[in-house]
């Protein structure tokens, strides 16, 4: 076994300062990954992917229907109106889909929102392929204007027989003073 | 700290006789319960979960009685030897102590054992779980969002018309505050409960404004967290008519145990009704927004709006709290374009919300109105909820 | 170097000594366990009947907070760390710990930080109220300002449990005598070596938990906030990876004052020792892969469920090998009575019964309903008071004649014994149905149909809360003015090297390591 130091107490000491130390970067360079990367995998908190889709599904699952609701919310302190065009929609698994949100800035500045998709079920948020989306960036809008804001995505063919609804959940948060640190920082 | 609440509390009459009349009942409710075979409803002094009134919670009571019995078998193993071993084995009694100190059969058998019970709790408690996990299918879907300190529903609807409304703890101060008698439902009553029709499988999509929440109704047998930015889901079936009540059970600040639920199921016809006069309510609120109010009319819908949603951080008197002053604030005596953009678009980073997305035109109208010409403050002005509307659009 | 101690202060300031340094860490631990509970006091007298009577809501979050964090970090861990110091060298045939003047640091950084934790309570905005486990975002987009000094403090009390662990380590691995094979070991050190392997794991956790925190409020990172493509929950698996072996650290050094004290009143070996030690490592494993049980109600996939509450339902497993072993090692004894035997079988029997309710939690559907209900406070207050609060104070009666050279008043020890048990079951007993029944925790208020139990739970604080005193009056009337003893073994049934040296323990013991009698090895 590696020695560190002739004395056995240091020796021991340093093996274990270095186990300290290497947990504490453990939480950073491996849990914190981790954790997305079983959030991809298994839906956790019903995360779907933040990049576009470009895989091609097979052809069109003509024989069933889901259900896909849309749900706007706005987190604390954000003032937009945010609702979705449509509530619900019927689709085809591996058909590809549009629909649009619709948003307006009734502050006098211009705001920068993010808006965080959550797929309900969990289990469903590895099939909602999303193709192009408003979430994939900050939406910046100027003073008392407002928006379409597109959504394009595809349900997967693989999606499980027995998952006949799915709600797809943006929270819009207002992040005009991280997107303002983010150009100081550039 | 309330210094006369501090003297009351500890003069030593009045604390032991609610002592001696409150605990000598409540001692010979709990054994006479316990010999009943356990409560069912939410009643005073009850020991054990509700059964409640959904497939799942009876389930979830099964389970825990299985699993409690169990429990109370091996504890009377564990525990009789061990009294036995306290009274026939003490050194009074002159005995010699044995010497053995070991014996692997033994050990592997205890190891065994054990193993085999929790794999008896394990397959029902499975089969619960799963049962739980199964959301399909759900006739209708309700959105809920913790906010601090109060939650919010919204009935999505397949034609956009979604009905949506905050519910907030109805409790007057003066209940909380021991100047007024606690009734019944203390603390657990709302100005607008949730309502649902019997019988049908309600999905309910959990999630939160600001901090984390969880919804909980022990009698449905639902609890779930309220995650900022994230939805969860669960569901239930009630499968009798009644009110049932339930708390924030997640830590979430200052009025965390101030923010009841109540739920009322209620019969499909009458559950249509309610739903249709709830529509036209919206659509009434549409209505009056064209309408002009008097003054009057503004004070008056306004001290109720004042008293559900300001109170609690501005204080009964406007004489502010966690919240700054209402009484002679410079922000509500000042120009009515400061005090409009406060309350329809909050303070970021405090407490203080952006109303225009909680209160209806009308009602923010009528309490900023409120709020220029009571407490000493003697604006004279008048906010109508055409204004709100034309400073929302800007 | 047969020199006594230095005199005045620099005693206790520049000690080197492991003694020295166990005396502080005992009297630091208790100091704080009279703050902890004068702070659960505030919580009880406020939950004495419904409606608010004595604090604001606020405030009310700011005591629960206090009272979990202080009596986890600053009473509890540091009371088995006092009882390591003293014990561990002695047991295993030691001068000295390895690493002293650690020893000294480890111990002396410990007050500045509950000093500056108790100083928020003075701040702008109060006290963190945001309960011991601190969830992101009430702890961070929503916390007061304060709790930036919190997590300093988190930051230093951390160091000092790691540095402490690393000296427990390096000693039992170090400076076991001649002869005193790791099988030998008394189970005290056992389990506190299993327990320091588990702190130097897991405190790391703890500060890159806070640390991350830190960023998120002060430098713009998003570890916690779903707007930066953070989440919230992320928060609640770092801090229970760390959360729930730190559950197991506060416990196994219980298990191991047990297992040195049950022996010793029942006059007969300890059951299956070696089964006892595997136990102990088991339950350390397992403690890694079972944090999410913390977490039920969070929206798990099933697999998740499923997965942790079966890891969870197999800790019920080795800790029932320790019960039965606990109970075999007093049949058939010659049983006697004296206050640290009163208390060890005051924990058997709680501690079980918090071992059922622990049991109970496991399973996920049963969970939904108890989550976050007093049910889960009465669980954890019967592992946590019973388990360990119990076990250390057996541990100050068991080896105070050692230390100090006089005993106890045995009338006295047996009243606080009394006195304790009753008000503990009094308090905490009834906190199971109102939590069954509906009532969720850290609230400062409730429903009137939980008002009398409540009551009943607030007059047994009190009564637990002032037999306190009684354990303090009787400790220091013993070191003050207690009948001398000096026979080397204070109790008759007592094993262990710790029991070869003269009474009271002098202030360097084994300076030349003493011959391990290999048939009185581990006790």
């Amino acid at each position: 076994m590696l020695r560190v130091s002739d004395n056995p107490a240091i020796d021991t000491v340093a093996k274990l300062v270095a186990v300290a130390i290497a947990m504490f970067a453990f939480v950073f360079v491996v849990m914190v990954p981790l954790y997305n990367v079983l959030c991809d995998a298994l839906g956790i908190n019903g995360k779907t992917s933040g990049q576009a889709y470009t895989a091609v599904q097979s052809g069109i699952d003509e024989s069933r229907e889901i259900e896909i609701q849309f749900v706007a919310t706005n987190n604390a302190g954000m003032p937009w109106a945010f609702r979705p065009q449509q509530t619900i929609m019927k689709v085809n698994p591996g058909a590809m889909n549009e629909t649009v949100f619709f948003a307006r800035n009734p502050m006098p500045d211009a705001m920068v929102a993010q808006a965080i998709p959550s797929v309900s079920p969990s289990r469903a948020a590895e099939y909602f392929h999303k193709t192009e989306c408003f979430c994939f960036n900050q939406q910046p809008l100027d003073g008392r204007t407002s928006a379409e804001m597109p959504l394009q995505f595809i349900i997967d063919r693989d999606l499980p027989r027995d998952i006949r609804t799915i709600t797809l959940s943006y929270t819009l948060f207002d992040v005009t003073d991280m997107a303002k640190g983010a150009v100081a920082a550039r | 700290m309330q210094l006369s609440a501090l003297t009351n509390i500890l003069r030593p009459d009045t604390a032991w006789q609610a002592v001696v009349t409150r605990l000598a009942p409540c001692l010979l409710g709990a054994s006479t319960m316990l010999g009943a075979g356990f409560a069912q409803a939410a009643t005073k002094n009850q020991i054990n979960m509700p059964t409640g009134v959904t497939q799942v919670g009876q389930s979830i009571f099964d389970l825990h009685m299985t699993i409690f019995w169990i429990c109370v078998a091996i504890g009377i193993g564990v525990f009789g030897v061990m009294f036995y071993s306290i009274i026939y084995h003490r050194k009074s009694r002159g005995v010699v102590p044995a010497q053995f100190h070991e014996s692997t059969k033994v050990e592997i058998a205890w190891t065994i054992v054990p193993l085999f019970i929790l794999l008896g709790m394990a397959v029902p408690a499975t089969s619960t779980l799963l049962e739980i996990y199964d959301f399909e299918d759900a006739e209708m879907d309700i959105l809920i969002t913790g906010y601090q300190w109060k939650w919010k529903y919204e009935y999505l609807s397949d034609n956009g018309e979604n009905v949506s409304f905050f519910s907030s703890m109805s409790t007057p101060q003066g209940e909380i505050y021991n100047t007024a008698e606690k009734s019944e439902h203390y603390l657990l009553e709302v100005d607008e409960p949730v309502v649902i029709p019997v019988g049908t499988k309600v999905r309910f999509l959990v999630t939160a404004n600001d901090v984390i929440h969880a919804w909980w109704v022990p009698e449905l047998a639902v609890k779930k967290d309220a995650i900022p930015g994230f939805i969860n889901e669960t569901w239930t079936i009630a499968e009798e008519e009644g009110i049932y009540r339930g708390q924030c059970a997640e830590l979430c600040g200052k009025d965390h145990g101030f923010m009841p639920i109540v739920v009322k199921v209620v019969s499909q016809e009458e559950y249509n009704e309610w739903f249709a006069v709830k529509q036209a309510e919206a659509a009434q609120i549409a209505e009056l927004m064209e309408q002009t109010f008097t003054m009057d009319e503004l004070i008056a819908r306004g001290e109720d709006v004042y008293q559900r949603n300001c109170l609690a951080c501005h204080g009964a008197n406007g004489e502010g709290g966690l919240g700054t002053a209402i009484a002679g604030s410079a922000i509500v005596t000042g120009e009515l374009g400061g005090h409009l953009n406060i309350g329809v678009n909050g303070v970021a980073g405090t407490a203080m919300q952006a109303f225009g997305s909680i209160l209806n035109d009308v009602d923010l109208a009528a309490v900023i109105t409120y709020q220029r010409n009571a407490f000493g403050n003697n604006m004279g002005d008048m906010v109508q909820p055409i204004d709100i509307f034309n400073y929302k659009k800007g | 170097m047969a020199h006594g101690p230095a005199k005045g202060i620099t005693r206790w300031l520049f000690t080197t000594n492991h003694k020295d340094i166990g005396t502080m860490y005992l009297w630091f631990s208790f100091a704080m366990f009279i703050l902890g509970g004068a702070f659960a006091m505030i919580i009880r007298a406020e939950l004495f009947q419904p409606g608010m009577q004595l604090v604001e809501p606020a405030f009310f979050n700011q005591m629960t907070t206090l009272h979990g964090l202080v009596m986890v970090f600053g009473a509890i861990m540091p009371s088995f760390v006092g009882l390591a110091n003293w014990l561990i060298p002695m047991m295993i045939g030691a001068p000295d710990m390895a690493l002293p003047r650690m020893n000294n640091w480890s111990f002396w950084i410990l007050p500045p930080a509950f000093l500056m934790l108790a100083s928020t309570l003075f701040m702008e905005g109060g006290a963190p109220a945001f309960g011991w486990t601190f969830y992101a975002p009430l702890s961070t987009t929503y916390a007061a300002p304060s709790v930036t000094f919190f997590i300093f403090a988190i930051h230093i009390l951390g160091l000092s449990s790691i540095m402490g662990s690393i000296n427990i380590i390096a000693t039992v691995m170090n400076m076991r005598a001649p002869g005193m094979t790791y099988m030998k070991m008394p189970l005290f050190v056992w389990t506190w070596l299993i327990t320091a392997f588990l702190l130097v794991a897991v405190m790391p956790v703890l500060a890159g938990a806070v640390t991350m925190m830190l960023m998120d409020i002060h430098f713009g990172t998003s570890f916690f906030s779903a707007a930066g493509g953070g989440d919230p929950v992320l928060f609640q698996h770092i801090f229970w990876f760390f959360g729930h072996p730190e559950v197991y650290i506060i416990i196994l050094p219980a298990f191991g004052v047990v297992s040195q004290i049950i022996p010793a009143f029942s006059r007969k070996p300890l059951f299956g020792y070696d089964s006892m030690v595997y136990a102990t490592a088991a339950i350390a494993f397992l403690s890694f892969i079972v944090w999410a049980h913390h977490m039920y109600t969070v929206g798990m996939p099933i697999a998740g469920e499923l997965f942790f509450m079966y890891a969870t339902m197999l800790i019920a497993v080795p800790t029932g090998v320790k019960v039965f072993n606990w109970i075999t090692t007093m049949w058939r004894g010659a049983l006697s009575f004296e206050t640290p035997m009163l208390f060890c079988i005051g924990f058997l029997v709680l501690f079980t019964i918090g071992g059922f309710t622990g049991l109970m939690l496991s399973i996920a559907p049963a969970d939904f309903q108890y989550h976050d209900s007093y049910f889960v406070v009465a669980h954890f207050h019967y592992v946590m008071v019973a388990g360990a609060v119990f076990s250390m104070t057996a541990a100050v009666y068991y080896w105070l004649p050692k230390w100090c050279g006089r005993m106890y008043n045995e009338t006295m020890g047996k009243t606080h014994f009394w006195i304790s048990f009753i008000g503990f079951n009094v308090t905490f007993f009834p906190q199971h149905f109102v939590g069954l029944a509906g009532m969720p925790r850290r609230i400062p208020d409730y429903a009137l149909q939980f008002a009398d139990f409540n009551m009943m739970s607030s007059i047994g604080a009190f009564v637990y809360g002032a037999s306190q005193i009684l354990f303090l009056y009787n400790v220091i009337a013993t070191i003050v003015a207690g009948k001398p003893v000096s026979d080397d073994k204070v109790w008759d049934g007592a094993e262990g090297l710790e029991w070869t040296v003269p009474t009271p323990a002098p202030y360097h013991t084994f300076e030349v390591p003493p011959t391990v009698d290999p048939a009185h090895a581990h006790s």
